[in-house]
């Protein structure tokens, strides 16, 4: 299982609180997350990342573990943390706008 | 009694305001969608209780919303906005070619005659429909496929297209407009577009006195019972047309300054349209910070300034776009939003004004739906 921390506006359009928790098959990997989590909650798709490149939303990021997992490959393995549910994956709304 | 229901779509959250027919105390709702940038909401005709949101930010893109109750409750439908094909370029600000990207839904236009169908007008400028409550949207492409395409430029907003009328009394008829390529015609219910600029002109911005493409539309307005005729807020000029689009005239006659953004047509009487005076280009504000609405009941050229109610000293807001409308009531209702967040009602066709909500967001668009 892994468990997922929404920003608080996708909290609200997924009409979810606190974590989200996902049965991932195969490696745990940012699309892999990101494929239940917008299967599992289809209001998401899109907010996350562009529908045609499959890119990362520029003021979207991915923390884990301590770290910015945001420019790392979509295929990457997760840290083992996240993917055996220890820690959360949490993506982040960037903090900008001034 | 009648009711009159006000969709004001601000830069944080949308909300709805409710009177009965005598438009003297309203009941706001909201915000819906707390935090969010409403760019426009808007009812079916065919259905009243069916709307259709436009909901985006910078963050987490574009979503749409729907509600079947009134704006009681809502729920997401489809947000993929795809191009037909391969998108292709247009014009980038310094002239360069710039490839087709998506960034969000400025106007939503219902049909007249079925709930489920809907356009929506984007930046990078093209239109989409969906037959079927939103859950899908499909380009109507040959409007971007115009042959012209390649050489439109965005206005300092974005190359938005923010303008959709549909004719009352011809289903295939569709007009839209696009800052800055400017207004379009389709008489095939969207398949083929032909430009409608001739008359306008844009030498500050564009040398060639007949340029097909290139003007810097703000708003068309349509009144039913007149579908030829369209009036026009240009980013400088009032201009109106009675040939569909085929050529226009200017109409600014004695205005104080014919820069601004919005324009509406009375309900009852369609020679009698309104706008909102904008300083300049590069002040976005009223001339002389007096907030004034000028009406005309001739169809342009002759305007009367209308003030009372309206603060007539120190006030630099703007009016957007797409922040005008009327209501149907016999007295006919104008309403208008501003960038300081204040919406205005007129209950006589804008002879007295007051404000109906003070302290909003600053206001991108007001939509009014008649109620029985």
């Amino acid at each position: 299982m892994i468990r997922v921390v929404l920003p608080a506006h996708l909290r609200i359009l997924a009409r979810v609180e606190g974590e989200v928790n996902l049965e991932v098959e195969g490696l745990a990997t940012q699309r892999s997350v990101l494929n239940a989590l917008e299967a599992a909650y289809p209001m998401l798709r899109g907010t996350l990342r562009d529908y045609v490149t499959e890119q990362r939303r520029p003021y979207v990021r991915f923390f884990a573990c301590e770290q910015d997992l945001s420019h790392e490959p979509p295929d990457t393995p997760l840290p083992e943390p996240v993917a055996s549910g220890a820690e959360p994956f949490l993506i982040v709304g960037a903090i900008a706008g001034g | 009694m009648s009711k009159v229901r006000v969709l004001v779509g601000t830069r944080k959250g949308a909300f709805v305001l409710a009177s009965d027919g005598k438009r003297d105390r309203w009941d706001i709702s909201g915000p819906h969608f707390g935090g969010w940038e409403i760019y426009h909401l808007k009812g079916s005709p065919a259905d009243p209780n069916r709307l259709y949101a436009s909901q985006s930010t910078g963050w987490f893109g574009q979503l749409i919303q729907r509600s079947n109750d009134g704006g009681q409750t809502w729920e997401p439908v489809d947000n993929k906005f795809v191009y037909d094909g391969v998108p292709g370029t247009h014009q980038w600000y310094d002239g360069t070619p710039h490839p087709w990207e998506f960034k969000r839904v400025w106007h939503l236009e219902p049909s007249l005659t079925d709930p489920d169908t809907v356009y929506a007008g984007v930046e990078d400028a093209a239109l989409f429909r969906s037959s079927d409550g939103g859950k899908s949207w499909q380009e109507l492409s040959g409007l971007r496929g115009h042959g012209s395409g390649s050489r439109w430029q965005p206005g300092a907003g974005g190359m938005c297209l923010h303008t959709i009328v549909l004719d009352p009394s011809d289903p295939a008829r569709i007009y839209i407009a696009i800052s800055a390529a400017g207004a379009f015609r389709s008489d095939d219910a969207g398949k083929t577009w032909k430009p409608i600029n001739r008359g306008l002109k844009s030498q500050q911005q564009i040398p060639d006195p007949t340029a097909e493409v290139g003007h810097c539309v703000h708003r068309i307005a349509m009144h039913p019972a007149r579908p030829g005729v369209l009036f026009m807020q240009k980013h400088w000029d009032v201009m109106r047309t009675d040939n569909a689009g085929e050529s226009w005239q200017e109409v600014s006659g004695n205005l104080p300054v014919d820069f601004g953004f919005v324009i509406d047509v009375h309900a009852h009487e369609p020679e009698t349209i309104y706008v909102v005076p904008i300083k300049s280009d590069s002040e976005h504000y009223p001339p002389e910070g007096k907030l004034r609405v000028y009406r005309s009941r001739t169809g342009g050229n002759e305007w009367q300034e209308l003030t009372k109610g309206l603060p007539q000293s120190n006030c630099y807001v703007n009016v957007l776009r797409d922040a005008m409308a009327v209501d149907s009531l016999d007295k006919c209702g104008v309403y208008f939003g501003t960038t300081g967040g204040q919406v205005y009602a007129s209950a006589d066709a804008g002879d007295n004004w007051a404000p109906i909500a003070r302290d909003l967001p600053a206001v991108l668009s007001v939509e009014v739906q008649t109620l029985p």
